[in-house]
């Protein structure tokens, strides 16, 4: 019973988006993707209940016994990642009902479920399969979903970030594939246990080296890793808001995931370091941070200000992995859980600006933090654990990785992260003045505080940023 | 190019052998080379055809794009049917041997479905594709 449970974790969402694909009734739609990512979350919290109290899960999909079949194999990482995915997806769904019907046409917005949907049960089945080249199938069912939905955003501009998420991924993809077939040619098989098994006789091989650099390349492209970062900014401000929250939310941690899946489960230890990925992931991590906080801070449009926040974080969980010590690794997945918490809050905010006024460029919603108390409030909570304030889950993660630092006597890389968490002051700071010390536009004077439907998902998080915070013993999520 | 009287009764001739083949492929895939989707795809090349002599509103009365769309839903709940069909009957996800009472059967039986899902699916979003870049600038 307890495998069939990571199973229905994919086929549910998988099998409920040809179903509402066939819908012409909007709110039905919308009606089985909530019933569907609640009952994920579920599933995924008895998972990850039962991963802790009886060790890992495994499963045979078609009763192929692995090596030969595919083997979903759970342990308490992606236990925990599945939990991510499908509590950020049931919080983003009710909030999905008041902004996607305002920013989607009526007709498409059963697909724009179904492709919801799908884009999901990819992100969980990429958590959930032993497989890597199960990996890789359930890679393109999710990102060609997030392609699609991408494009549905209001702006013509839509079209051509998708299109730039689209060539970009496809090649990330593609990297992924191409460094899996160079490891299959030599070792012989595709599940993540026996390779682990497989590869420590082979790391001689200049094959196996080259595979892992396409590897690594390919997830770093997915991940949005600086300098392969380009398409991100574009897809998140330009897509629908439902769709930046989930994004921005999910899709990069599970491409972190994977990244450390690959690295220190289906690699040998002691791999990494007869290659330069460690130098290389704490080059590009400190170069995120650093001019990803500056361009934030030059930002005119809100959510691309957020994006570009987004690319810095992101490098704070590749100096993690660069780190490469049990506390660099630690702290990487600690970020990447308050990561999703803070990012959907922030974007779950300004999504209910959007809402009100349509727009959010510094200048459409300045004044509004007074007429919109509760959602500045959380904006400014959000803000705060962005910024890594102590009390906050952001104030967590980076201790962890000031730690983890400190720990390896990496003085450039601690004043960096110090150095970062100013910058996101000074770019979080630019949003709280214009929201709150600017006059209000004469033509938002009218402007009424959101409705309850997209303040309590976005409260819901922010929540959760306070009591990750506060509640700081590491067990507790997995670390 | 509805006047083309040739065109007209060599496709007419032409479109249900394709469509025989494209059940010969189906239904024959799991002796020979072939399965859903490459059935999928003869199967749509007839319609294809059928739209490129006789011209979109008659393929389109023919296969109303909201039929096409539950069709290609209607594939993939096959599939994952016979899946969500095995667990019931108390095997694993997608393991066709508990499908009927001898394994052979069983497994048969399985790949049959499957590809039967795979092959109505494919046909649809080919004519899907198809239909969306033929009906441009139409509207």
């Amino acid at each position: 019973m307890k495998g069939h449970l990571s199973l229905l974790l994919v086929v549910i969402p998988l099998l409920a988006a040809p179903v509402t694909a066939a819908l012409t009734r909007a709110r039905l739609a919308w009606a089985i993707a909530f019933a569907v990512t609640t009952a994920c979350v579920i599933l995924a919290g008895m998972q990850l209940w039962a991963v802790l109290n009886d060790g890992i899960i495994s499963y045979e999909l078609g009763g192929w016994a692995p090596p030969w079949g595919i083997e979903y194999r759970i342990d308490e990482l992606n236990a925990l990642v599945a939990l991510i995915i499908s509590g950020i997806a049931a919080v983003t769904l009710p909030y999905a009902l008041l902004s996607a019907e305002q920013e989607i046409p009526e007709d498409k917005l059963p697909l724009f479920y179904s492709a919801f949907l799908l884009c999901f049960a990819g992100l969980l089945g990429i958590t959930q399969t032993g497989d890597i080249f199960n990996v890789f199938v359930f890679l393109e069912i999710s990102s060609l979903s997030s392609y699609a939905l991408i494009s549905l955003g209001q702006k013509r501009q839509a079209l051509t970030s998708a299109y730039q998420y689209l060539i970009m991924g496809t090649l990330g993809a593609t990297f992924f594939l191409i460094g899996v077939g160079l490891i299959y040619s030599v070792t012989g098989t595709l599940n993540m246990a026996d390779l682990a098994q497989r590869l420590p006789e082979l790391t001689h091989l200049k094959t196996v080296h080259t595979g892992f650099a396409f590897i690594m390349i390919g997830f770093a492209l997915k991940l949005a890793l600086f300098p392969l970062h380009l398409w991100l900014p574009n897809a998140y401000t330009y897509a629908p808001t439902v769709i930046s929250v989930f994004l921005a939310a999910t899709a990069t941690k599970v491409a972190l995931y994977v990244m450390l899946r690959v690295l220190f489960t289906v690699f040998p230890e002691g791999f990494v370091s007869t290659t330069p990925a460690s130098e290389l992931f704490i080059l590009s991590g400190i170069a995120a941070i650093l001019s990803a906080s500056v361009y934030a801070i030059y930002q005119a449009n809100v959510k691309r200000l957020l994006a570009y926040s987004s690319v810095a974080q992101i490098g704070y969980m590749a100096l993690g992995i660069g780190l490469a010590s049990a506390m660099g690794v630690t702290a990487a997945i600690i970020h990447l859980f308050n990561h999703a918490l803070m990012k959907g809050a922030l974007f779950m905010a300004i999504g209910a600006i959007i809402y009100r006024v349509g727009a959010c460029r510094m200048e459409n919603i300045q004044g509004l933090g007074r007429q919109m108390p509760w959602t500045f409030g959380a904006i400014v909570i959000g803000g705060m654990s962005l910024i890594g304030v102590p009390g906050t889950a952001g104030f967590v993660s980076k201790w962890y990785l000031v730690l983890a630092a400190l720990e390896q006597e990496a003085w450039i890389t601690v004043a960096v992260i110090l150095l970062g968490s100013l910058l996101a002051v000074v770019y979080m700071g630019k949003i709280v003045e214009a929201l709150y010390f600017r006059p209000v536009e004469e033509t938002n004077v009218d402007v009424k505080e959101a409705p309850m439907l997209l303040l309590a998902p976005a409260w819901v998080l922010v929540i959760a940023n306070i009591y990750f915070g506060l509640q700081t013993e590491p067990d507790r999520r997995g670390g | 190019m509805t006047h083309n009287l040739v065109l007209r009764v060599v496709s007419k001739t032409l479109i249900p052998l394709i469509i025989m083949f494209a059940l010969y492929v189906q239904f024959h895939g799991d002796f020979g080379p072939g399965g859903g989707f490459q059935a999928g795809v003869i199967m749509s090349a007839a319609i294809i055809l059928y739209t490129l002599v006789f011209g979109l509103d008659a393929a389109e009365r023919v296969m109303p794009p909201m039929a096409l769309r539950i069709l290609a839903s209607l594939g993939v709940l096959l599939y994952g049917g016979v899946g969500v069909a095995t667990l019931v009957m108390g095997g694993n996800y997608l393991n066709y041997t508990v499908l009927a009472s001898t394994q052979i059967a069983g497994q048969h039986l399985g790949i049959l479905l499957v590809e039967l899902g795979v092959g109505i699916t494919v046909f649809a979003v080919m004519l899907i594709i198809f239909f969306a870049f033929a009906g441009r600038g139409r509207r």
